[in-house]
């Protein structure tokens, strides 16, 4: 069986808590442990994050939330239609950042990548980027039993 | 979110409560930036995470600024008590080689 979700809301910092929390709750099901759903929850904060900051320049859009889970794997789709990247492969560097002045880290993308099994970036300019995370749940415990 | 302080001597520590990312970073940047002004001379500034219950790349760019801060006044930062998944945040943003964990 598959199950979906699909929610929008405005690209807007208040937002981000609710967006963390909504996909953790989507992925109750899966019975994830503590480390599990706080991997995915930081992922999806840095994905939105990335949209309110980066795609939208603090000016408010709109960011798209699409969930599945199949089996025992939760698909995570993030998408917004800001800017783009104008270089994905520069951007997925550790300590990459274009706003080198406002305390960025420049670790959102080594972030989600560290914390998802499964990570992708689609961009086009001035049209928006996709990031889409999976994460299979419970992966570890089969292995340690 | 919210900062509370212990001085003793020219060790200071800043307590952290709350969820550090992009929606409060502005507002304990504000706190914490307050508090280290008050204390220019404290040797040693230690940030205790063990009221955080949630942080995220916006967390470490927060943390990097108060470092340059505090080297600036010739101070040491330190962190202290994060809970595991701020643990995993800091480790993998390789955090802990600017500022050590105690």
């Amino acid at each position: 069986m598959v199950n979906h979700m699909r929610l929008e809301c405005d690209a807007v910092s208040e937002n981000e808590v609710f967006a963390r929390n909504a996909v953790a709750l989507f992925a109750l099901p899966l019975e994830p442990d503590l480390a599990e759903l706080s991997d995915i929850k930081t992922a999806v904060s840095e994905a939105v994050t990335n949209c309110i900051v980066h795609a939208y320049r603090g000016q408010g859009g709109t960011i798209g939330i699409e969930c599945a889970i199949e089996k025992r794997t939760l698909h995570i789709k993030i998408s917004d239609k800001g800017r783009g990247i104008p270089d994905v492969e520069a951007a997925l560097r550790p300590f990459f950042t274009t706003l080198p002045g406002e305390e960025r880290s420049g670790m959102g993308f080594t972030i989600m990548q560290t914390f998802m099994s499964g990570f992708k970036v689609e961009s086009a300019l001035d049209k928006g980027t996709v990031v889409s995370m999976s994460k299979a749940i419970g992966a570890g415990k089969k292995e340690n039993a | 979110m919210q900062i509370t302080k212990r001085l003793a001597g020219r060790k200071l520590w800043l307590y952290l409560e709350g969820e550090l990312d992009e929606c409060t970073a502005a507002q304990m940047r504000r706190a914490a930036d307050e508090i280290l002004d008050e204390h220019p001379l404290a040797r040693e500034v230690i940030f205790n995470l063990s009221g955080v219950r949630f942080m995220d790349s916006t967390g470490i760019g927060f943390l990097i600024g108060r470092y340059k801060k505090i080297q600036r006044f010739g101070g040491k930062m330190y962190l202290e008590d994060p809970d595991l998944s701020a643990d995993k945040v800091l480790s993998v943003s390789g955090v802990y080689s600017l500022i050590p964990k105690l």
